[in-house]
């Protein structure tokens, strides 16, 4: 009987963040099709939808729970988070700064 | 449980933080490959630009195949850890089509893409685009031999825990291959077919 509920919970965590999931999807893909939004704001619109996702399926996919799962596990996931940005944010910067410098030649 | 198990059991979490610890290892790659695209995407020596070279459908479609794949691996691992052969063989087997199709329909662009001259040599735009988008189909691809592999596995011994610490890695894979495909839509694909 445990088991049985067991089952039905693991299950619906699944739907649950496959949903959710699905949403999140379609949520970029429609405003990309309609337009009307400007870059800047087209930009951050999926750059949250795609943030949220990722935290989905981290929660209901990979079950991070900022409980239960292994502190170690945590602690490389926000070691990771870091490092990526720290690398993303620094070669931008770097790169941006050196296009900006580069354009009256 | 016995000694054996708990000592099985513990073995079972080894694996699957040393296999964790991989897989961050992974995100950290993708991140670079995301950020050499980001650099690269204005750099494009007067040949296509992103907005040209994108297929909304086809990108629509590679999103669903593998989002429902992710859903679909899950159940599998679910029903692997709960020793039911049948439906743990049969997810897996969906998941396998559904991340056939994806390869499929992203070596078709990447033919496409190079028949009208835009391989990975013609810019700086198109050599980070191809790296990191094959990177990713690299992944699906590995994914997909040790999907196979598993169901070999199924087939020839009983479900035991090694079978089950198998399967739960490769959830944890499949589930990476998933995130990061959120990241290509997101930062490669939809920009490019904004106008």
């Amino acid at each position: 009987m445990t088991d049985l509920r067991q089952h039905q919970r693991d299950v619906r965590t699944y739907l649950i963040g496959f949903g959710l999931a699905v949403v999140l999807t379609v949520i970029p893909f429609v405003i990309t099709a309609t337009g009307g939004l400007s870059r800047t704001w087209f930009d951050l619109a999926i750059l949250f939808a795609a943030i949220v996702q990722v935290l989905v399926h981290l929660r209901y996919f990979l079950h991070i729970d900022l409980r239960h799962t292994p502190r170690e596990n945590l602690l490389a996931l926000g070691f990771t988070g870091l490092l990526m940005v720290i690398m993303i944010g620094g070669t931008l910067w770097i790169m941006g700064n050196l296009a900006a410098r580069m354009m009256g030649t | 449980m016995s000694q054996v198990d708990i000592q099985q059991h513990e073995e079972n979490e080894e694996r699957a933080y040393g296999f964790w610890l991989f897989l961050m290892s992974d995100a950290i790659l993708f991140s670079l490959l995301f950020a050499t695209y980001a650099v690269m995407v204005t750099a494009t020596d007067d040949g296509p630009t992103r907005s040209e070279i994108f297929g909304y459908w086809r990108t629509v479609a590679n999103t669903a195949l593998l989002l429902c794949s992710s859903l679909t691996m899950g159940l599998a691992s679910i029903a692997i850890r709960e020793f039911d052969k049948t439906t743990g063989l049969r997810w897996i087997f969906v998941t396998m089509i559904l991340a056939f199709g994806f390869l499929v329909l992203e070596i078709q662009e990447f033919a496409g893409l190079v028949a009208q001259g835009a391989g990975p040599d013609r810019s700086g735009f198109l050599s980070g685009y191809y790296t990191l988008v094959g990177t990713h189909g690299a992944h699906v691809t590995i994914g997909l031999i040790w999907m196979a592999v598993l169901c070999l596995h199924l087939a020839l011994r009983p479900i035991d825990p090694i079978i089950q610490s198998i399967t739960e890695r490769l959830t944890m894979f499949w589930h990476l291959v998933g995130i990061v495909w959120i990241g290509i839509y997101s930062m490669v694909y939809l920009p490019g077919l904004y106008q």
